[in-house]
């Protein structure tokens, strides 16, 4: 056994990522797009008062349930929100925010395509599969490093990371909301003379909708759960406060840090459940 | 009489090795042959018909026999392996992607078994839908599908979702989304088969009375006989994926074309004498659980009748309570019905003959309760509407 030669897994991807990475005008146009979307995030976060921040998450909420009045939910947000504001956690909060939108953002315009095209090509479902199960299961900080590679360090990497992370729930909840799409009505709009794109929007979109809801919701979910790892390539935030913790083997830092990302994380998590909703009515 | 549709020598065989199965096919292999030695299945053989305009014709089947697979061959949900769809002469089967949505579009609307309402949708918006496809502005679409509701007997129901409609009521709105595209001809794939027995009936008179002013081409899949003999201008019956017979229902009764269509009447003639489930009609019952005498007086007073019949909560059938008990008990200011429930009501079950029925009608005043195998209260049946069946007049439903 032992004459048989070890395979060049990893000086294989060395050369491959030495090779993407000569493209650097491709990668800095990304750094760059992406790089935009983050400082027009952190522009409006830098630009609202706190006091007007809190009330559009309290306002936003009471809105989204006002049928069913969600109260504690209310309460705790303006409990949370005052926490972090009094653990002087704003900034790196709104940061992180940044960070977690950026990620869903991308997530969402790019996984839910991915996830019409996986729904709509058998073909496409078997080849994406695996490479779905690649990017969830990979550690996460194995992407670190090419990451870093490619786009530097800061935020910009940081999101990319958490992309890749986050993004194969979003894909896979589309995939089986429009395979979860029952065959007659697939066939009531084919007889009535749809067009693809007519039975995608009339029909498949809007039955998928909520599956695809929970996915982007698990999304920034899993994208929330990045920001620790996140800050070990300069990315700021909450998670930055969680890492130097550890380095200073400061356990309460770390847990005033830790309680605040998990207020962000139920926060998010309601609000995006409360905008999922059906809004039909059940019999 | 002219023809709206053709079919031609159409076959459609599912499964890989088409070709294989295509020359067994020929060779006058048996479908269970052509399973076995080229895997595929044989869903339609060689069908030949035609259906004229105007005209209900009803394909008529056990399941497996080919029939859904034939309606869908007809607007092409399902592709057709060889063979010919002619509709005014045009060959369906050369269209390609643009000349078949034109074709879905304007010349045939399809009404389905479950029927396939979008639950996003309310009632009006489904019933545009193929207008909304087609590109009609949204005036002439809301007001398309306003009459197409109103021929369907369904008005006020416009903002609400498919959900919170009864079966019935879902099933006319699938009728009024194919009848608001106005085209020439509706395939109604089992349409009437999720509907409960009496639903099913008014559904199919409904059907007649508009065809009578419509004048569509209509084919309708049915696997009822009794449905078919009733609605259809003329019936085809197939069998394995092969036309059996295609003829009037006076065609298919006296001349069967052979022993599996004899045996089909057979089972017709047995149900032709007529059973209660045939001239039971809709029951005015309150619930015991729930309802006291007041309520069981407005009953009577909305729908001029002097008793009403009585269900508890899981709708099993209990007894019945008359006029003037409930006036009683309303005049003592009780609140419970049970002290004047009679129980000795004379019950059927729906399969139950007229002629047993027949003999003890006459000397009861109480009308027969229809009840099923788990006493649920189906329906009554009164004394007029057995001597209106047996005279053969139609039943009139007072509902």
């Amino acid at each position: 056994m032992t004459n048989i030669p070890q395979l060049p897994i990893s000086s294989w991807i060395d050369k491959l990522v030495d090779w993407l990475a000569s493209f650097e005008g491709f990668f800095n146009g990304v750094t760059n797009f992406i790089g935009g979307i983050i400082n027009g995030f952190q522009w409006i976060f830098d630009l609202l008062p706190i006091w007007l921040f809190m009330l559009l998450v309290v306002g936003g909420t009471y809105w989204l349930t006002r049928k069913t009045k969600h109260w504690t939910l209310i309460i705790f947000e303006i409990v949370g929100l005052l926490y972090i504001w009094n653990q002087g956690f704003w900034r790196d909060m709104t940061q992180t925010l940044t960070l977690v939108l950026t990620s869903s953002l991308i997530a969402l315009v790019v996984g839910v395509p991915l996830g019409i095209w996986m729904g709509k090509s058998k073909v496409f479902e078997t080849i994406n599969k695996p490479i779905l199960d690649f990017m969830q299961t990979m550690p996460a900080f194995v992407y670190l490093i090419p990451a870093v590679a490619f786009f530097g360090i800061g935020m910009v990497p940081g999101v990319i990371a958490s992309v890749i992370f986050a993004m194969p729930p979003t894909i896979r909840m589309t995939n089986l909301g429009i395979r979860q799409v029952p065959a007659d009505l697939i066939e009531a709009a084919d007889s009535y003379g749809s067009t693809s794109w007519q039975k995608l929007f009339k029909v498949q979109l809007p039955l998928a909708k909520s599956t695809l809801m929970a996915g982007v919701n698990q999304s920034m979910m899993l994208s929330l759960s990045m920001v620790v790892i996140a800050s070990m390539i300069g990315a700021m935030g909450l998670g930055n406060k969680v890492y130097f913790a550890v380095g200073r083997n400061d356990a309460g830092g770390g847990f005033a840090a830790g309680l605040a990302i998990v207020i962000l994380a139920i926060i998010l998590d309601r609000i995006t459940q409360a905008i999922n909703r059906n809004k039909i009515p059940k019999s | 009489m002219t023809t709206k549709l053709q079919v031609r020598h159409l076959t459609k065989i599912f499964g890989r090795r088409i070709p294989r199965a295509e020359e067994l096919l020929k060779a006058g292999k048996s479908k269970a042959e052509i399973l076995k030695s080229a895997g595929a299945t044989v869903g339609v053989n060689d069908a030949n018909f035609e259906v004229n305009n105007g005209e209900i014709f009803v394909i008529m089947g056990l399941s497996g026999s080919g029939k859904s697979t034939m309606i869908r061959m007809i607007n092409r949900l399902i592709e057709p392996t060889s063979g010919e769809i002619l509709i005014d002469g045009e060959n369906l089967t050369s269209l390609n992607k643009k000349q078949l949505l034109d074709v879905r579009r304007n010349k045939m609307s399809m009404v389905f078994q479950n029927f396939a309402l979008f639950p996003n949708r309310t009632i009006i918006e489904n019933t545009a839908y193929g207008l909304e496809v087609k590109g009609v502005d949204k005036d002439e679409r809301l007001k398309k599908s306003h009459e197409a509701l109103e021929l369907v007997g369904l008005h006020g129901y416009d903002d609400q979702y498919p959900t919170q409609l009864s079966g019935g009521m879902q099933q006319r709105v699938g009728l009024a989304r194919a009848l608001a595209n106005n085209s020439e001809i509706l395939l109604m794939d089992e349409a009437f088969s999720a509907l409960d027995p009496l639903n099913r009936k008014d559904m199919q008179d409904e059907l007649l009375d508009l065809q009578e002013n419509l004048k569509k081409t209509i084919v309708f899949i049915s696997h009822d006989l009794n449905e078919a003999l009733r609605i259809g201008d003329r019936i085809m019956i197939m069998k394995d994926g092969e036309i059996v017979q295609t003829g009037t229902p006076e065609e298919i009764l006296t001349q069967p074309a052979d022993e599996y269509v004899e045996k089909f009447i057979e089972d017709v003639d047995r149900t032709k004498v007529l059973t209660a489930s045939n001239v039971m009609i809709r029951p005015t019952f309150i619930n015991i659980d729930k309802d006291g005498p007041r309520i069981a007086m407005r009953r009577m007073v909305e729908n001029e009748i002097s008793s009403v019949y009585v269900v508890n909560n899981k709708r099993e059938f209990v007894g019945v309570v008359d006029a003037s008990h409930v006036m009683g008990l309303i005049k003592k200011k009780e609140r419970k019905l049970d002290s004047v429930i009679q129980t000795n009501v004379p019950t059927a079950s729906p399969d139950t003959p007229i002629t047993d029925i027949m003999e003890k009608i006459s000397s009861t005043p109480i009308p027969f309760a229809v009840v099923d195998d788990k006493n649920h209260l189906l329906g009554i049946i009164i004394r007029g509407a057995v001597l209106g069946a047996i005279s053969g007049n139609e039943v009139v439903e007072n509902d």
